[in-house]
């Protein structure tokens, strides 16, 4: 079996707005691209995880002995083998790599095999025998947050709690509304498994780990802490990513593998299996939010008042990021003199929450979109008129009174959305009616129905975060060669780092170095950031030899390098013509600059809620159709509407990928995904129960792309990946009850919602 | 584990499997014991169609099938359409239209959209959605896939027969 992981790419081609294609996709269409299911060593090992099947349970012991008498068994190990720090965590390290006395959610490790065949890791870990005392779990968040039960962890049940406080709390208007809103658990269901191989130095000195992940630098952190090992002695490599959407951004099975290569001097490969997956990352937070809208009888809002209950699960990984999220975003892109919004991030024993495409925003999002229809009934307003008449915009306070400096095209999305072409009507066909193949539905019971949704969402890290990425360029004989740490997990980051190459420099020829820890961070790809982030380190990078190269070139030609410029394939004198190609001004000549690319500081909340925490925003609106047959609570996504503000577009193919892509999770929110959990315990761990959208569930899309390039953003363009998944799901639930008359605040909508 | 020995016929070429343990499926034998890891597994239940093969010129879910069970039968595998030069008319539109992020599933995909224009030269739109619901994409949102399979129907359409 080959791997190609490290090869180098060579792309051709296109500028920054053109679409070329990806240059990794040949090697996937053909199934030679190497995921890191794909990996494999001579003389390599398998790795499997023992995981606790109780939500809160005291460990009393655990006899491996039964696991070392199966032959082909390398190793088994416990806390007992962590060498260094025995927990981990992306923003607190609060978290066991293996369980110690103590086990706090169905699925925490417990222990690790290395074997010589997958089937014997599995038998080996029957043979483990663990000794628990079970306790009674604490599952509510509301009791997590009440404070009468005993902690559950040494740092408590309450993750962390946040007011934002603005203006005056006593302010009133003519209409109020209120609602409380359920949102489930959803899961991001990438489709490539967790899976890594180890390869340990000779003497255990070190470990190189080839690793499907978010972020290569912070997995590394955390690792080399675990292992008791410097950072320099733990290299990391990206192997090939099956999607990510948030679920790869914390440990999973990273220290578990290489200390089963450490313990054996052998590679060893780790794979979860899909059950094994649903129990290995984190989740989309489910949470609570009870809001109170005022408005003035036109529509006017005067005050939002906002309690956010979100369920961490036993560990804190983003929750407190994720929260600050929520309560920071309550409003949505309105402009509200008042505000009131209190929130809690609960720690329980439910399975562990944190990052997923759009990270808080998505729970506040379908509240304050379900408010904001009840208030246009309340007004007697059409819900798109309700809403332009508070769009907010560029210069306006936000709720935690940082002023709104993006470029803010609300009314923009609002109308381009509302402006776009509706579907046909029903028609006579039953495949296309709720229902489809199944046949189920009646004609005369279909119902149509239209909602409408709009959102904001902040781009990059928040709070202070020192928030940098890093990238090389190298300009040598007509051919620009790329470096940076940035995790290619299907978005495309690969394809536009060489467009922006190829315009900056005009080579045609870009190669892309392998993605791994041998040059510094370019920090996590989430947060709608690597195109703005990564992107702007690749562009400064590109410049920066771009200046050499001039300058290089002003010194032959006895000018100011000022003048010069590219211009196609030739820099050129700008004042009187002189031109030289890029091949033969480069020809036995090297340039290369190593750049770090910060976007600018941002501040903590203060206790009120106060600061300006966010860096930019970007907006998008929603418009759904759908068809219901209400008696059997089937519901068809007919065609969804959207414009989105995306800066610029710099392969507008991408763009359109990442908008359908969205819009296919928020449609999974909407209606049909769902992590259920009953006492701790998920009950649909596979594809089999855990619903994803099929092609079948896909709807037509028409989309605007509303480009108004953001002067803040190195590139202009604005991060696209989250806004299309936040108001996608609250405008299909809208149309649901616009079809259906009923008042469906929780999501997803179940078939026995709406028919019972 | 047990030591099975049987000969598989993968993409035209004979595979001696040896020392095997019966109880491996069609995917881990081609993904682990003979080179050919385009198959991928994504669910081990045959869900998510992302280890779609051939089988004697049926499309099924390699995670379903026992290797040992397919002894005798002609195997196709996502390696054995187009080669390392030249890829199929599919992949080519899958590349053009965008049809590709992460990839994970693409393998998959294209051998089913395969055996659906071998099949069927001129699907539906409708037909297309039902005949790719067994494969489940979670990048695309399917907008580009679609449009990839309508590319590739219409250059079919327009080849000289």
């Amino acid at each position: 079996m080959t791997t190609i992981v490290g090869a180098k790419t060579r792309g051709s081609g296109a500028r920054i707005g053109d679409s070329p294609t990806r240059p990794d996709a040949t090697a996937k269409v053909q199934g030679r691209f190497a995921f890191s299911s794909d990996l494999w060593a001579d003389g390599m090992l398998w790795g499997k995880t023992l995981r606790s099947p109780h939500p809160y349970a005291r460990i009393i012991g655990i006899d491996v002995s039964g696991a070392w008498k199966i032959a082909g068994v390398e190793a088994v190990i416990t806390a007992d083998d962590v060498p260094g720090q025995l927990t981990y965590g992306l923003i607190s390290s609060d978290q066991p790599v293996f369980a110690v006395d103590v086990v706090r959610y169905v699925g925490e490790p417990v222990a690790a095999v290395a074997a010589d065949h997958p089937e014997t890791c599995r038998r080996a870990l029957d043979a483990i025998v663990v000794t628990y005392e079970v306790l009674t779990p604490l599952t509510d968040p509301e009791r997590a947050i009440a404070g009468n039960d005993d902690p559950i962890h040494p740092d408590g049940n309450i993750l962390r709690h946040q007011r934002v406080i603005l203006g005056d709390a006593d302010a009133g208007g003519d209409v109020v509304v209120e609602g409380e809103y359920a949102i489930g658990m959803q899961d991001q269901a990438f489709l490539g498994l967790e899976a890594a191989l180890a390869l340990p130095d000779p003497g255990g000195a070190g470990v190189e780990l080839f690793i499907a992940t978010q972020w290569l630098h912070e997995d590394r952190k955390q690792i080399a802490a675990c292992l008791g090992l410097s950072e320099e002695k733990v290299r990391l490599t990206l192997g090939g990513v099956g999607g990510a959407f948030g679920a790869r951004e914390d440990i999973s099975l990273q220290v578990h593998c290489c200390l089963l290569a450490l313990h054996t001097t052998r590679p060893v490969k780790m794979q979860y299996g899909r059950d094994e997956s649903f129990f290995g990352h984190v989740h989309r937070h489910p949470a609570t939010i009870r809001m109170r809208h005022h408005a003035q009888s036109d529509g006017t809002l005067v005050k939002v008042e906002a309690r956010m209950l979100f369920d961490g699960g036993a560990y804190a990984s983003t929750s407190s990021a994720v929260l600050i999220n929520a309560v920071t975003h309550a409003v949505g892109p309105y402009r509200c003199a008042n505000a009131v919004i209190d929130g809690w991030a609960a720690r329980t024993n439910n399975p562990p929450c944190g990052a997923m495409r759009g990270f808080g925003v998505v729970q506040a999002c379908f509240a304050h979109e379900s408010q904001m229809d009840k208030l246009a009934v309340a007004c007697g307003l059409d819900p798109v008129e309700l809403r332009l008449r508070n769009v907010i915009q560029a210069g306006d306070v936000l709720p935690t009174g940082q002023v709104l400096e993006s470029v803010a095209p609300v009314v923009r999305v609002i109308e381009e959305t509302a402006a776009l072409p509706m579907p046909p009507a029903l028609g006579d066909d039953p495949m296309h009616w709720p229902g489809g193949a199944g046949r189920t539905a009646d004609r005369t019971h279909v119902q149509r129905g239209v909602g409408f949704a709009v959102a904001m969402k902040n781009l990059m890290y928040s709070e202070g975060f020192d928030d940098y990425s890093t990238a090389r360029c190298r300009l040598e004989s007509n051919m620009a060669t790329l470096k940076f740490a940035t995790a290619e997990v299907g978005q495309g980051f690969v394809v536009i780092a060489a467009q922006i190459a190829r315009t900056l420099l005009g080579v045609d020829d870009v190669v892309l170095e392998p993605i791994d820890t041998t040059i510094g961070s370019a920090g996590s790809t989430s947060a709608s950031r690597q195109t703005w982030m990564s992107g702007g380190a690749v562009d400064a990078a590109c410049r920066a030899v771009r200046e050499r190269l001039f300058e290089d070139v002003a010194s032959r030609w006895a000018i100011d390098p000022v003048r010069l410029v590219i211009e196609g394939s030739d820099v050129v004198d700008s004042i009187d013509g002189q031109r030289v190609s890029v091949a033969d001004a480069t020809e036995g000549r090297r340039f290369e600059e190593t750049v770090e690319y910060r976007h600018r500081p941002t501040e903590h909340l203060d206790e009120l809620g106060r600061g300006a925490c966010h860096v930019a925003f970007a907006f998008v609106a929603h418009r759904a159709v759908v068809d219901v047959d209400p008696e059997l609570g089937l519901v068809k996504v007919v065609q969804i509407a959207t414009a989105q503000d995306v800066g610029r577009a710099l392969h507008p193919l991408s763009v359109l990928g990442q908008i359908e892509g969205g819009i296919a999770q928020g449609l999974g929110l909407a209606v049909m995904e769902e992590i259920v959990i009953e006492g701790g315990r998920i009950r649909n761990p596979s594809f089999t129960d855990y619903l994803l959208p099929t092609t079948l569930d896909a709807p037509v899309v028409v989309y605007s792309l509303v480009e108004e390039p953001d002067p803040q953003a190195p590139l202009g363009a604005k991060g696209v990946g989250e806004p299309p998944c936040i108001s996608s799901t609250p405008a299909i639930v809208a149309a649901i009850r616009a079809a259906t008359g009923r008042a469906l605040t929780r999501i997803p909508v179940r078939p026995q919602d709406i028919c019972l | 584990m047990s030591n099975e020995q049987y000969r598989l016929r993968v993409n035209g070429s004979e595979h001696d499997v040896r020392d095997a343990w019966v109880g491996e499926s069609l995917l881990y034998v081609l993904r682990e014991r003979l080179g050919l890891p385009g198959a991928k597994g994504a669910c081990e239940q045959g869900e998510c169609g992302s280890c779609s093969v051939l089988v004697d010129g049926t499309l099924v879910c390699a995670c379903l099938v026992l290797a040992a069970s397919a002894v005798g039968q002609d195997i196709t595998t996502v390696e054995g359409l187009g080669d390392e030069t030249a890829v199929t008319d599919v992949q080519q539109a899958f590349i053009e239209m965008g049809a590709v992020q992460c990839g994970f599933c693409t393998p998959g995909l294209v051998v089913a959209v395969h055996d659906l224009l071998d099949h069927h030269e001129s699907p539906t739109d409708l037909e297309v959605r039902e005949a790719l619901s067994g494969n489940l994409c979670r990048c695309t949102g399917y907008g580009r896939i679609f449009a990839a399979v309508e590319a590739a129907i219409e250059r079919r359409a327009a080849a000289p027969s």
